[in-house]
């Protein structure tokens, strides 16, 4: 199967992909506002200050909208999610739903989610999604 | 500049629509120029300006044999012609050429001579969204629309009845790619796409063009036809990413350009006769009709629903079939432009009764972009 489309980091955004590799899902904030946001920029989109710094965000989110891709793409096996998911920290990000079946009854909006890392290439870890294990 | 000072006083489609394997993207572009040049009964050497998207404007002036002292190659997708038309109403006012020409030609459908598309890995699409499997439109542009059926409590059944009620419109135009009558099982049993998305409520997927001739509304009566005034415009940009789309069930640029284009025409949407809603995808005229201000928040599924945008309703909707059942070479922006001024001129297949103030308004990407003409028949 080939592989899925890789992302080329930018020096914008390495640090996001460093975090990703070592386990962690990085977001940024300003200092002004504590303004949290996605995707990475060394500034903030909501006040313009340049004041931010990084922080490694919980990894919990909930099921914000999807849909299921039923035709073959190129590293995928159909039919698979594509979603959005809200982090608690409150940035919407794309991803996968994983580890569960990729039907509308399994993947109900505003489920509970945690990320979990897939190593893709030795650069890169694609930070996913699965139904939150309840222990948490 | 003021409502109606400038005027379209050329409109024409590609000779042929739909399956044209035997011309290139850019002869598309002159196939409708020349159309259009011939309806406005002028020559190549009569234009001083040229806006186009999807192909450069260098291209097509060189192409046409044009000497432009204006060029608009602003390009965001499906509504650059909107945006176009916007621009061209204020270099004309500013003085900056007297005759615009805007063209769109896309072979879509059989990737003849066409501008490829590529997603850039390093973009923050290319990053962050690329990765997940998305493989074209049909599983970005979709995706908010989960949120949106969820908050408002409307079903997969209303979403297709959007595409049911475009296929009766369809069927009243002898060009429509699609004329066949389809019901709602029709559509939730054609095959399934990207769930929610069937294959009937997905764009068509086709080759063509289209062409406008633009001009000052002083000039606009030594013409041949009858002039179609451009009374307000919009514009406006939201996310290069789906994902990143503020509120899943309404669009900003929807709204900011909508807004735009009905302040400066001075309208409401009580004063429209007809409306184009670019629909790329089914839910497409839901969120255009609730962002314009026609019906309210959550409301547009029930309206459609209610027959209210189908043929003998009080607001005639995407009268040529739309992209869904019409045609859509890919950047459908220009079809819907083209089917405003038929409308307007009294030519349509499906012709509204006295159509005085048309509304067209076109999306670019997905959700990313925006625009948004007011048509009228009278200068006011």
């Amino acid at each position: 199967m080939t592989q899925r489309p890789l992302p080329a980091i930018t020096p914008e955004t390495r640090n996001f992909w460093e975090g990703t590799r070592s386990g962690e899902l990085r977001l940024q904030k300003c200092s002004d506002f504590n303004h949290v946001y996605f995707p990475p920029r060394p500034f903030c989109p909501q006040c313009g200050s340049a004041k931010v710094s990084v922080f490694r965000a919980s990894g919990r989110a909930t099921l914000y909208s999807y849909v299921i891709h039923h035709r073959p793409v190129p590293g995928f096996v159909p039919p698979y999610s594509i979603a959005v998911v809200e982090l608690e920290e409150g940035p919407r990000m794309m991803t996968n739903i994983v580890q569960t079946p990729q039907t509308p009854e399994a993947l109900q909006l505003d489920m509970a989610l945690e990320v979990v890392f897939e190593r893709i290439s030795e650069e890169i870890t694609l930070p996913l999604f699965r139904p939150m294990r309840s222990a948490k | 500049m003021k409502p109606g000072d400038v005027a379209i006083v050329g409109a024409a489609e590609t000779t042929q629509l739909g399956v044209i394997p035997e011309m290139s993207q850019i002869q598309l572009h002159a196939d409708c120029a020349r159309n259009a040049l011939r309806d406005a009964g002028i020559k190549p050497a009569d234009v001083d300006g040229v806006a186009t998207a999807g192909e450069s404007p260098t291209n097509v002036a060189h192409y046409l044999g044009i000497v432009p002292k204006w060029v608009d190659g602003t390009a965001v997708g499906g509504c650059s012609f909107m945006l176009h038309v916007r621009h061209a109403v204020a270099a004309i006012s500013a003085g900056l050429c007297k005759t615009a020409l805007i063209t769109h030609g896309e072979s879509g459908r059989s990737h003849i001579g066409a501008t490829p598309r590529t997603i850039v890995p390093a973009s923050l699409h290319g990053q962050f969204e690329a990765p997940y499997g998305i493989f074209g439109p049909p599983t970005m542009f979709t995706i908010p629309v989960l949120r949106y059926l969820k908050t408002y409590g409307n079903t997969e059944e209303q979403l297709a009845m959007v595409a049911v009620v475009q296929r009766e419109w369809a069927a009243r135009n002898p060009r429509a790619m699609m004329k066949d009558p389809i019901s709602v099982d029709d559509v939730l049993n054609s095959r399934m796409i990207a769930y929610p998305f069937r294959l009937l409520m997905c764009c068509l997927v086709t080759d063509g063009g289209g062409a406008l001739i633009l001009t000052s509304a002083d000039r606009a009566k030594d013409f041949p036809q009858r002039p179609v005034y451009i009374l307000g415009t919009g514009e406006s940009v939201e996310m290069p990413m789906i994902s990143q789309m503020q509120d899943f069930t309404s669009s900003r640029a929807f709204r900011v350009s909508g807004k735009l284009a009905f302040d400066s025409a001075g309208i409401r949407p009580s004063d429209v006769n007809h409306l184009m809603i670019y629909d790329a995808f089914a839910h497409l005229p839901l969120y255009g009709l609730e962002d314009l201000g026609f019906v309210g928040r959550g409301e547009a599924a029930a309206f459609v629903a209610e027959r209210h945008t189908a043929p003998g309703g009080k607001l005639p909707v995407n009268t040529n079939g739309g992209g869904l059942s019409y045609t859509h070479t890919g950047m459908y922006g220009m079809f819907a432009l083209q089917e405003s001024v038929r409308q307007v001129r009294g030519t349509a297949p499906a012709q509204i009764e006295n159509v005085q103030v048309a509304v067209c308004h076109g999306v670019g990407g997905m959700f990313a972009a925006s625009g948004t003409i007011v048509m009228g028949d009278r200068r006011p």
